[in-house]
């Protein structure tokens, strides 16, 4: 668990004693800074906007009522996340088994060893592809193609910047598994982004337009 | 010192880590030996690098406008 800034950790425990006493302002204080990682969290698991706003709505209504059960072992931040991923969890495990009914998923298994598709160069990001929508929407097709559990991993790692422990911490896992849920993440996701075998990013050329984005 | 060979599928299990700095100086020295020798390993490296760059830089989830009023409003309600 980081260690929280001194005076930081005072000012947070203050606002949650006023918000378990009713104050709405304070509890506002404490949720404002966390609003994008919930909603992140909750697209990770349900990868649709409106469901993932439901969810994490839901998490701060349920932080507010069950405040007073929050006893500061850890950051509030990392309380409300675990409450929003539990709901979002909830709510996709009811859509699933209202589409399967019983029809079982397929473990996903986290020993096998991994092999790259293929061994792209890919040493620079010329930095006019950050700009270009049609990479921005190759990111999010590629980022939607990952199993959720990674999913999960890489948007609290890679995108939030929550720290190894925490991200274990909020999914309820080991610190192990996040970083190998991490690895499988990273390497699926360069499969399936990396350029061609030359590493030639221009545009145009019709071999690596078929295949990629950009 | 000589670096003890390291093979390219023990690399790829550990790139991640590499990346994040959370790698035994050991380790590290025996995969910057191997990166120094493996091109396709040393694409592999680049290539995760950069999603993890174009992750962090180009995707974000914005909240969605209206969502913290719509929140407020059922707080309200409590």
């Amino acid at each position: 668990m980081e260690a929280l800034n001194p005076s930081l950790e005072t000012r947070e425990s203050e606002l949650v004693q006023k918000a378990g006493a009713g104050c709405r302002e304070a509890f506002y204080q404490l949720v404002q800074p966390c609003e994008r990682v919930l909603f992140a969290s909750a697209m990770a698991i349900l990868n649709n906007e409106a469901d993932a706003e439901e969810a994490a709505q839901e998490a701060v209504l349920k932080a507010f009522t069950n405040i007073s059960r929050f006893r500061g072992e850890c950051k509030f931040s990392t309380w409300i996340i675990q409450i929003c991923i539990n709901e979002a969890r909830t709510k996709i495990n009811k859509a699933r088994k209202y589409l399967y009914e019983s029809i079982d998923e397929p473990e996903n298994g986290e020993d096998g060893d991994y092999f790259p598709r293929d061994f792209a160069d890919w040493r620079e990001i010329p930095s006019e592809a950050l700009q270009r929508k049609e990479l921005r929407e190759a990111l999010q097709r590629a980022m939607a193609s990952l199993p959720e559990n990674y999913r999960e991993v890489l948007i609290l790692r890679d995108i939030q910047h929550l720290s190894t422990e925490e991200t274990a911490l909020v999914l309820g896992i080991g610190k192990g598994n996040v970083k190998t849920r991490l690895l499988r993440a990273r390497l699926q996701m360069r499969d399936a982004l990396a350029p061609g075998f030359d590493g030639n990013w221009s545009l145009g050329r019709p071999e690596y337009t078929k295949v990629r984005a950009w | 010192m000589r670096v003890i060979e390291i093979s390219c599928l023990e690399v790829w299990k550990e790139i991640s880590n590499y990346l994040d700095n959370d790698v035994e100086p050991e380790l590290r020295a025996r995969m910057e030996g191997h990166f120094k020798a493996c091109a396709h390993c040393t694409a592999i490296l680049d290539g995760t690098r950069n999603v993890v760059k174009l992750v962090g830089d180009g995707m974000e989830y914005k909240v969605p406008a209206g969502f913290r009023r719509r929140l407020y409003d059922r707080i309200k309600d409590k």
